[in-house]
């Protein structure tokens, strides 16, 4: 008998904390979720770093499909989908670069840095000028944001504006993309964008990896050995260094309603500071100065450090400064973007110093990672036969045990180590799978 | 040719040519042996391991089509520190992207000495390296190497190595190996 639901809410039970196994492996439920997921959230494009200039132009990704941030010649930020209008050619195979005019190689069809349609072979000889070309423009995204320095789109115009689709959660994402002494907007991307393809559904990291602290010990037993951090052998070789002398308050957060979430530490502004990169000569002097300045100039603001998750697949968190994208490219597969952020200011020792942190610590070729890949690879692997599928995964950790009005910090909150974060986002999946316009989902476009 | 009229520079290149070879297959072994901290031996103390990330670019634009060594995010951008760190978390026999271990083999091939600068011979190679793990997971890394290998006390060791990945995407899930 092939099996069969009556509703999405018979795989995903999240008041028992239970998710079925068939959300991760059917192909259906992946195809919805391109239409229900993917067309109608907000989704991270790249940094405006990336296209600082008129004419400058990044490759990104939006779900499965290839789309081109560009920065056009009155400096404002696009996102297209990277497809011709005529007959579909990619119209930029390029990763990134610089152009005024992008031109398909196909029939030469050419388009400004704004989308608009402005050169067509023929036009009075073949189309007799009977071509609308203000009708064939680059298909534009309904809304982009500049959150900090982060570009974000969404296909759905009536989706909210990001601020409101972000919510309160902006307490834990925003200081991301600040400078090391709070200064808003203040990191910047370095060039070089990690990408890798992982033989598994773009839900095991995106759903289920962020706030899964109780994984670390296990998974990445052998890192300690390695001693990779900043500090080198000392802090016992963990991979992050050891940060503060005093025990700061840490939650797994989850923002109700909206599906962001994620583990948080929150240090208070007048923390003392702590030498973390013992292995970095001169990095020292520079964090210790930054973690002054901000001390000095933001002393209400507490320090947070939080592994944030943006429904449906962002997440960016840590001492590593890494944003990770978890494209779907099919139901068992994952493209994975890794974006590395720095201060924009920071001096030459410290870009190196980071720089190399980052990429033994994450990524493919980080130590790091490794394990995490064999063990969403074969989880995968192993859920997809006919008796798995039977049989649920367990995200029940830590359920009932939320923080009752946790109060100083906005979000609902449970112990570090649990699994709320993950009932939180596959609520929301839920909410999104179920939902057949953005005015049956939280939280409602506010119009003005 | 008679033998006494061989040229002898051509003799003596033709010699470091199959030091060089028989270098880099005896490298290989080594790795594909799981020798490690053999291999590590095979490095100078401050010896630099590149690998840069490709990028699609345009013509006229191909030397932003790899990451720069000075100032992006690469794949491998090492020293001896950190190949050891790699090792030692091998043989923790906790990698659990190494366990069970592959079954790796490096190809090496199109070996070329382009010049000698001093103690610094200057040599390129190409590489297939296969990795094949548990019943069926099989990856084929292809590309080409840039070395510097500086003769220490009679012995050649690498002092530079820059590893070019014929890949855009990393298609491999993971990298547990070395180049």
């Amino acid at each position: 008998m092939v099996a069969t639901w009556s509703s999405l809410r018979d795989l995903v039970d999240v008041g028992r904390g239970i998710v079925s196994r068939e959300v991760f492996v059917n192909e259906e439920i992946y195809q919805q979720e391109q239409e229900q997921i993917f067309a109608r959230a907000w989704l991270f494009i790249g940094h405006e770093s990336q296209v600082a200039n008129p004419g400058d132009y990044f490759a990104s990704r939006m779900g499965e499909e290839a789309v081109l941030l560009t920065r056009d010649r009155q400096r404002k930020l696009h996102v297209f989908l990277n497809t011709c209008r005529h007959r579909g050619m990619k119209i930029c195979r390029y990763d990134q670069g610089n152009a005024l005019v992008l031109t398909c190689p196909f029939h030469g069809w050419s388009y400004d840095t704004d989308g608009r349609l402005v050169g067509v072979p023929g036009f009075k000889e073949f189309y007799h000028e009977e071509l609308d070309r203000s009708q064939w423009g680059l298909v534009e995204v309904a809304q982009l944001a500049n959150y900090h320095g982060s570009i974000w789109a969404t296909w759905d115009p009536e989706a909210p504006p990001f601020e409101q689709y972000l919510g309160d959660y902006d307490f834990y994402l925003r200081p991301h993309f600040e400078g090391d002494d709070g200064r808003d907007a203040g990191a910047e991307i370095f060039g070089g964008i990690q990408k890798w393809r992982m033989p598994c559904n773009w839900k095991f990291p995106a759903l289920t990896f962020n706030g899964d602290r109780s994984h670390a010990a296990m998974t990445h037993r052998s890192t300690t050995v390695a001693a990779f951090g900043p500090q080198g052998a000392l802090g016992e070789g963990f991979r992050h260094g050891i940060q503060s002398r005093r025990v700061p308050l840490q939650y797994e957060v989850l923002m109700p309603g909206l599906g962001h979430g994620g583990a948080a530490t929150i240090r208070q502004a007048d923390e003392p500071y702590m030498d973390t990169w013992q292995t970095v000569p001169g990095a020292d002097d520079y964090y210790r100065e930054m973690h002054r300045k901000r001390a000095e100039q933001f002393p209400d603001r507490p320090r947070v450090q939080a592994g944030c998750n943006v429904f449906p697949n962002f997440i960016t968190g840590g001492a590593v400064r890494t944003i990770a994208v978890w494209h779907p490219a099919g139901p068992h597969t994952t493209e994975v973007w890794r974006f590395f952020l720095v201060d924009s200011q920071a001096p030459e020792v410290v870009r190196d110093g980071l720089r190399r942190f980052q990429m033994r610590y994450s990524g493919p070729v980080g130590m790091t990672e490794q394990d995490d890949m064999e063990n969403w690879n074969y989880a995968h692997a192993a859920s997809r036969g006919t008796i798995a599928r039977r049989h649920p995964y367990n995200y029940q950790m830590g359920l009932g045990h939320e923080i009752p009005d946790g109060g100083k910090v906005p979000g609902s909150l449970n112990q570090m180590t649990a699994e709320h974060a993950q009932r939180g986002r596959f609520a929301r999946w839920l909410e999104f799978m179920e939902a057949p316009s953005w005015r049956d989902m939280s939280p409602r476009r506010q119009l003005r | 040719m008679a033998l006494n009229t061989i040229d002898s520079g051509l003799l003596e290149r033709l010699l470091l040519h199959r030091e060089v070879e028989e270098f880099l297959y005896a490298e290989a072994e080594l790795l594909d042996e799981r020798r490690f901290n053999d291999w590590l031996d095979l490095f100078t103390e401050d010896a630099r391991y590149f690998m840069p990330i490709r990028r699609n670019v345009k013509w006229g634009e191909l030397e932003r089509g790899e990451t720069s060594e000075s100032s992006e995010i690469s794949w491998f951008d090492e020293g001896k520190p950190t190949l050891t760190s790699r090792v030692r978390q091998l043989e923790t026999g906790l990698h659990w992207a190494e366990e069970p271990i592959s079954r790796v083999c490096h190809m090496v091939s199109n070996v070329q000495v382009m010049r000698v600068e001093g103690q610094d011979v200057h040599a390129k190679s190409r590489f297939l390296v296969y990795r094949n793990r548990l019943q069926d997971e099989t990856d084929f890394f292809l590309g080409k190497r840039e070395d510097v290998l500086r003769r220490v006390e009679g012995q050649l060791k690498i002092a530079r190595r820059k590893i070019i990945l014929d890949q855009n995407v990393l298609l491999a899930k993971n990298v547990t190996i070395f180049f």
